[in-house]
């Protein structure tokens, strides 16, 4: 392999990651502070890519107020999703709330096929992010380049959120603690549903980015995705931000290079983040960033 | 200040209060003393509103503190330091105190309890950028009282801030306590080391399996036989 072919792989190993890490950030910080597996995440990200086509395609929007749209949108499509099959299980046991969550995927996924059909659609991506670019001998999308740097700022803009602001340390102290944060003054319906609604804008990046690198949409398109992006977040320590981005990346890299360097296993790439998953289960079951749970007290 | 009227609070049908009155007035020290199961932390978990009584009234100022969530008491300025500390173990100890204070919006005012809370705790400020969890347990026990304070209560309510300590912290907590009273607040005390909180209170109760049994000043409390034989460690008749 060359070094120009290898770095193209890195370059759409890069891209493909951090979709994953920006998927895989929503699950991470709805497991932190509801520990809950939020199974219409997958959907969730699905549902943008359909809010950005119809914005695009159907209402001839332009694109830099269609995006920003769906990202609105997207979020308060989360913060519905937690307000009605979440919030009412607040102090129901655990399992019950995990069935809920599966029955929301189900039912985003089969209301998007009753509403929209389950042809596929072509995603609508304007020509400013798939303009090829020569790069030497290789030629490069643009949006390769777009992706990462959009999902830096994200990332950026999310650390500086979680960290440096008040609603930040209210989600970080609800995830700990329920009752201490509400005697605190902290209202914790608002900072879940904010959480819900911050994951869900992330995974609306990542589905407008991922609509225009692969453009076919489809109501099931988020399943694969959200599967593998929960893997990333498991992989890197569930609960934990940093580990969801550094999981993403692995498998985002991974994936491409099992493909590049072994092309015989191409047929196996959606395996290849299970198989992962299964290593680092038996290896390190908290994940890279993933702690022990006991602590002082 | 704080007045509770004929206070009942079930758990799935057991009764852990049953019936009780009590009545903390601003600028007290009221305690509550009691065994395991006597319905102390009950009491306070039902005045902050993490628990629903089956009947009774809590009125702080003539207000209905059942009607209220939890998350607004500390805007009423109420606030409980509760049972085994519950810091934010990932947040560092600053955080931990600003948290206190999540409700307030007057900076210069949280500025200055920082400060009050720092000159009190000093330790607290050498280690402000620590992570709570590093702390040790007696430290811990003063940040949950310090975030307490970065609220501005008038009332503050603790559920047994000595447990787990070393004697001479144990001295230093109660006398904290004295101290965050002389500047104005009112304290309601839960404590096992009656004797401490006796020595300390205005007034107290004495609770048993969801009963109050004995009221009185704490100098009362600390002469009667009864209190003595059953939670001063001393023996009817020595």
């Amino acid at each position: 392999m060359t070094l120009d072919l290898f770095l193209q792989h890195l370059s759409n190993g890069i891209s493909l990651g951090s979709l994953y890490a920006l998927i895989a950030i929503g699950y991470t910080m709805v497991y932190g502070i509801l520990r809950l597996i939020n199974f219409a995440h997958g959907d969730i990200f699905m549902m943008a890519t359909y809010f950005a086509f119809f914005g695009i395609a159907t209402f001839q929007i332009p694109w830099f107020i269609t995006f920003p749209l769906v990202l609105v949108l997207t979020a308060a499509l989360g913060m519905g999703v937690e307000a009605v099959a979440y919030r009412p299980l607040r102090d129901a046991p655990k399992i019950s709330l995990l069935i809920s969550a599966i029955g929301a995927s189900f039912f985003l996924e089969n209301l998007t096929i009753v509403l929209f059909g389950g042809v596929p659609k072509p995603f609508p991506a304007p020509k400013l992010f798939t303009d090829v670019v020569q790069v030497g001998t290789v030629a490069i999308q643009k949006l390769t380049f777009y992706i990462p740097v959009v999902t830096i700022l994200a990332l950026l803009g999310l650390g500086y959120l979680i960290n440096r602001t008040k609603t930040g340390m209210a989600m970080r102290a609800v995830s700990m603690d329920y009752e201490t944060a509400q005697v605190m003054g902290i209202n914790i319906n608002r900072t879940i549903a904010f959480t819900f609604g911050l994951g869900s804008l992330l995974a609306a990046v990542g589905g407008i980015m991922w609509g225009m690198k692969f453009p076919q949409i489809q109501p099931l398109m988020g399943v694969i995705p959200g599967l593998k992006c929960f893997i990333a977040a498991v992989i890197g320590g569930i609960g934990n931000i940093a580990g969801a981005v550094i999981g993403g990346f692995i498998l985002g890299i991974g994936e491409i290079m099992l493909v590049a360097f072994l092309p015989n296993l191409t047929g196996y790439r959606d395996a290849f983040a299970f198989v992962l998953l299964i290593l680092i289960l038996m290896s390190k079951p908290t994940g890279i960033l993933g702690e022990k749970t006991a602590e002082k007290v | 200040m704080l007045k509770i009227e004929d206070l009942v609070v079930a758990y799935g049908g057991i009764e852990a209060l049953k019936g009780i009155s009590l009545e903390v007035e601003e600028g007290q020290i009221v305690t509550l003393v009691g065994a395991n199961g006597a319905g102390k932390s009950t009491t306070l978990r039902t005045v902050i509103g993490l628990v629903k009584p089956v009947r009774g009234r809590v009125l702080f100022k003539g207000l209905n503190l059942l009607e209220e969530k939890t998350h607004h008491m500390a805007r009423h300025q109420i606030t409980l330091v509760p049972e085994g500390r519950r810091i934010f173990p990932k947040l560092t100890v600053l955080e931990n105190l600003k948290i206190g204070a999540f409700s307030r919006r007057d900076e210069k005012g949280i500025k200055a309890d920082l400060e009050w809370v720092f000159s009190l705790f000093p330790v607290l400020q050498e280690r402000s950028w620590q992570l709570a969890g590093t702390l040790s347990g007696g430290e811990q026990q003063m940040l949950a009282v310090g975030r307490a304070l970065m609220s501005r209560p008038r009332l503050l309510m603790m559920d047994e801030p000595s447990l787990g300590l070393a004697p001479l912290l144990v001295k230093e907590i109660f006398r904290i306590i004295q101290e965050i009273n002389r500047q104005g607040v009112t304290i309601l005390l839960i404590e096992q080391n009656a004797n401490a909180a006796l020595r300390i209170a205005d007034r107290g109760y004495v609770l048993e399996t969801g009963r109050i049994v004995l009221e009185g000043t704490g100098r009362e409390l600390l002469a009667n036989p009864q209190v003595k034989a059953a939670y001063l460690g001393k023996r009817k008749g020595l």
